[in-house]
């Protein structure tokens, strides 16, 4: 039953979706069906479909697994994310309407009629999407190992395949409705799992409802002399000590067993205080916690709350609270929380990564600082405003927002729709701090991907929930993607073919050319899904933010606000914030990480490019608007 | 050939007064947004100052600005609405 309900969950839920997408696709015959349905739905509609587009992996299982690991710091990307539909609102979204018709490149393009615009806005639409598209895939991937037992890459392909057969069948009518009906289950089903997480309460010991149970972590003391480490406990011998990441362990020996504990020292004083660890050999067989790897050998779960008000044990059980109390205790500085970070080494021919715990008081968990520190150097410091204004201004600039202000009958309706989304997105967003916190306080924290936080979470609450949680997870994906791609097919066939290459010949043909890219883009989403597996999905969507910020927002605003801009500044600012902002990032120190070298040696400092790109990119519109002598745009008219 | 609007919008004299509000809407509310970076760079300690309910002001700030947004969204709304009516009732006059 417990191995059979996420499975009938799910397959129900993909029948449906696939019916849905056969259902509309007579609606998707003409060009201005298959893009933008019409124009035809209705503001609340689109409104939630706004959020069930915009909600993506990042948001479900990024934000809420940083929060989990991180605390408030990843509660910055809920802020960031949801104050840049204030810029969507009272900017872009009526323009967007009044000017457009399939993407966001007639807008710009509207009052130009510009080759360069037509071409530039398409490569960015195509540029921005595959970056988003990267972090949904790998959320996909993601959820499949624990809800349908499947490798990772297989998750991505049936999301790919899926999403393909939504986009190729109905296009923008059918992904409308995919993203209504899992913008409406992810607020409903949140919002329960939030409650449940209120009823249940804080505990110091969480053993999620009696279903695991609480394990306790040894600490031993030790003594030092001469150099050399004994363990007080004679039965443990130590083998050998390494230092890595700031910290020191020590691998002791019991019998024939070996083990890896952190070394603590305070006031003279030796600790050592049991890990867990995991050590890949050489010929590639990888032992966790001591035993070979396998379904049910796996590192546990972790997160626990250590003090609650400076209580522990019984009397730290809280019992049902309210929202208020359930924040107010775990930011008490008498509160302390349990979190664990990672330090990898070698050991001999082994790669051994040793997960310890690091206690952190509550009032640090509900400020910022943990992951972006901001007491720290000017340039930590400048990479956080950098973020916070790459998700202010990135929102308004996603390619697959902006066509989703086509598919309403005007300027109102888009207006309206608009403030829909931001109620919807604000409550979900309020809601992902409560379902961090409590994975981070709850014992569900897995330690090699963050990224199942929520679902774990749910899980804790039974497997009802989790199926649940699960499957809207999956459609989170869906939803996203299948927006993804239309908006990718959409620069391709009307604006690269048909606008630009004047290579279409009849509506019909361009539904034809939309279909066969949303199968191009579908196969290319499904490699990179797999090669960047494991990455937070949040930090990665934070990139496509900054890229579309730089590249698309300056030309978006001066357009509509500088009478002087001319088609040659749009081309240029376009140009400049691609280069600039995808440049800054594959020489940042992040993606130095990913690429197997050594962070510090970043020629880029700054792992968040848009305090650079997005100023550059409006500066580069400006001086080239004053320097050319192109088309001047009129003032956008009633 | 093909390029022509999904769906026609009418004519809309509140362009103008939408637009002007927007824009200021969108400076009040950038600012707000911005004192919140601004307090984390200058003083990022301040955000543990416990500010009503228990709850700190990171917590409390961080609220408000998801719910000033929806607020402002629903008051600029309001007076689009109330202008759109006002002007086509003139029109129609």
């Amino acid at each position: 039953m417990n191995e059979i309900l996420p499975v009938v969950l799910f397959v129900l839920f993909v029948a449906f979706v696939l019916g849905v997408s056969f259902y509309f696709a007579g609606k998707a015959k003409s060009a201005s069906g298959y893009y933008a349905a019409g124009g035809s739905i209705h503001w609340g509609v689109n409104g939630i479909a706004f959020a069930g587009d915009y909600l993506s992996a990042a948001s479900f299982l990024g934000i809420c697994g940083m929060i989990a690991t991180a605390g408030y710091d990843g509660f910055l990307y809920s802020i960031g994310y949801l104050a840049g539909w204030i810029v969507a609102l009272f900017i872009v979204a009526e323009p967007m309407k009044r000017l457009g018709k399939y993407t966001f490149t007639d807008a710009l393009d509207a009052n130009f009629d510009s080759r360069g615009i037509k071409l530039l806005a398409a490569i960015s639409t195509l540029v921005v999407s595959v970056c988003y598209l990267i972090p949904q895939m790998v959320g996909a991937g993601t959820l499949v190992t624990p809800l349908l037992g499947l490798p990772h890459y297989v998750g991505v392909i049936l999301v790919g395949v899926i999403v393909i057969t939504i986009v190729a069948t109905a296009g923008m009518t059918s992904t409308t409705y995919v993203q209504f009906l899992k913008g409406s289950l992810l607020l409903i089903f949140s919002t329960v799992l939030v409650v449940a997480l209120f009823l249940r309460g804080l505990s110091t010991t969480p053993d999620q409802g009696g279903r695991v149970p609480f394990p306790e972590y040894r600490a031993m003391a030790a003594t030092e002399s001469g150099g050399s480490l004994a363990v007080d406990d004679a039965q443990y011998q130590v083998v050998e000590r390494k230092k890595a990441g700031g910290a020191e362990f020590a691998k002791l020996a019991k019998g024939g067993e070996q083990s890896w504990w952190k070394l603590v020292s305070k006031d003279g004083k030796f600790e050592l205080v049991q890990t867990q660890w995991s050590v890949t050999g050489a010929s590639g067989t990888t032992m966790i916690n001591g035993a070979p790897a396998s379904k049910k050998n796996q590192l546990a779960l972790v997160g626990n709350l250590e003090k609650i008000d400076g209580k522990t044990g019984e009397a730290a059980n809280t019992g049902s609270i309210g929202p208020f109390k359930f924040l107010s205790l775990i930011g008490d500085p008498d509160s302390s929380v349990v979190r664990w970070k990672e330090a990898k080494f070698s050991d001999g021919a082994d790669k051994v990564t040793v997960y310890y715990q690091i206690h952190t008081p509550g009032n640090k968990i509900l400020r910022p600082g943990l992951k972006f520190s901001l007491e720290g150097t000017p340039l930590e410091r400048i990479d956080f405003v950098s973020l916070m204004i790459a998700l202010f201004l990135g929102t308004a600039a996603l390619p697959h927002i902006l066509i989703r202000y086509y598919t309403v009958p005007n300027p109102a309706a888009a207006r309206k729709s608009t403030i829909v989304a931001i109620a919807a997105i604000g409550l979900f967003y309020i809601l992902t701090l409560f379902m961090g916190l409590g994975a981070m306080t709850g014992g569900v924290v897995n330690l090699t991907d963050s990224n199942m936080a929520a679902p774990l979470l749910a899980r804790s609450f039974g497997t009802f929930l989790f199926s649940m949680i699960s499957a809207i997870a999956f459609a989170t994906v869906l939803g996203t993607v299948s927006g993804l791609i239309i908006a990718a097919s959409g620069a391709v066939a009307h604006d690269l073919l048909d606008r630009y290459g004047k290579v279409i010949k009849n509506d019909k043909q361009k539904v034809m050319v939309g279909k066969a890219t949303a199968f191009v883009v579908g196969f290319i989403a499904i490699g990179l899904g797999i090669i960047f597996k494991g990455v937070n999905v949040t930090f990665l969507v934070g990139l496509a933010f900054a890229v579309a910020a730089s590249a698309n927002l300056p030309s978006i605003v001066m357009m509509l606000f500088w009478k002087r801009t001319t088609s040659q500044g749009i081309t240029a600012s376009i140009t400049i914030g691609i280069v600039s902002s995808v440049g800054l990032i594959l020489f940042s120190p992040t993606l130095y990480a990913l690429y197997g070298m050594d962070p510090s040696t970043a020629p880029v400092p700054l792992n968040n490019p848009g305090i650079i790109s997005i100023p550059l990119s409006f500066a580069t519109l400006v001086v080239v608007s004053l320097l050319s002598k192109g088309t001047q745009a009129k003032a956008v008219k009633a | 050939m093909l390029h022509e609007p999904a769906a026609q919008s009418g004519k809309d004299p509140a362009f103008a007064y939408k637009r002007t509000l927007g824009w200021k809407m969108f400076v009040a509310y950038a600012l707000f947004y911005a004192g919140f970076i601004v307090i984390n760079l200058l003083k990022p300690v301040m955000m543990e100052l416990i500010v009503i309910a228990g709850l700190n002001l990171a917590v409390v700030y961080g609220f408000a600005l998801i719910i000033i947004a929806l607020i402002l969204a629903l008051i600029y709304n309001r007076a689009c609405s109330k202008r759109e009516a006002e002007l086509a009732k003139s029109e129609e006059v």
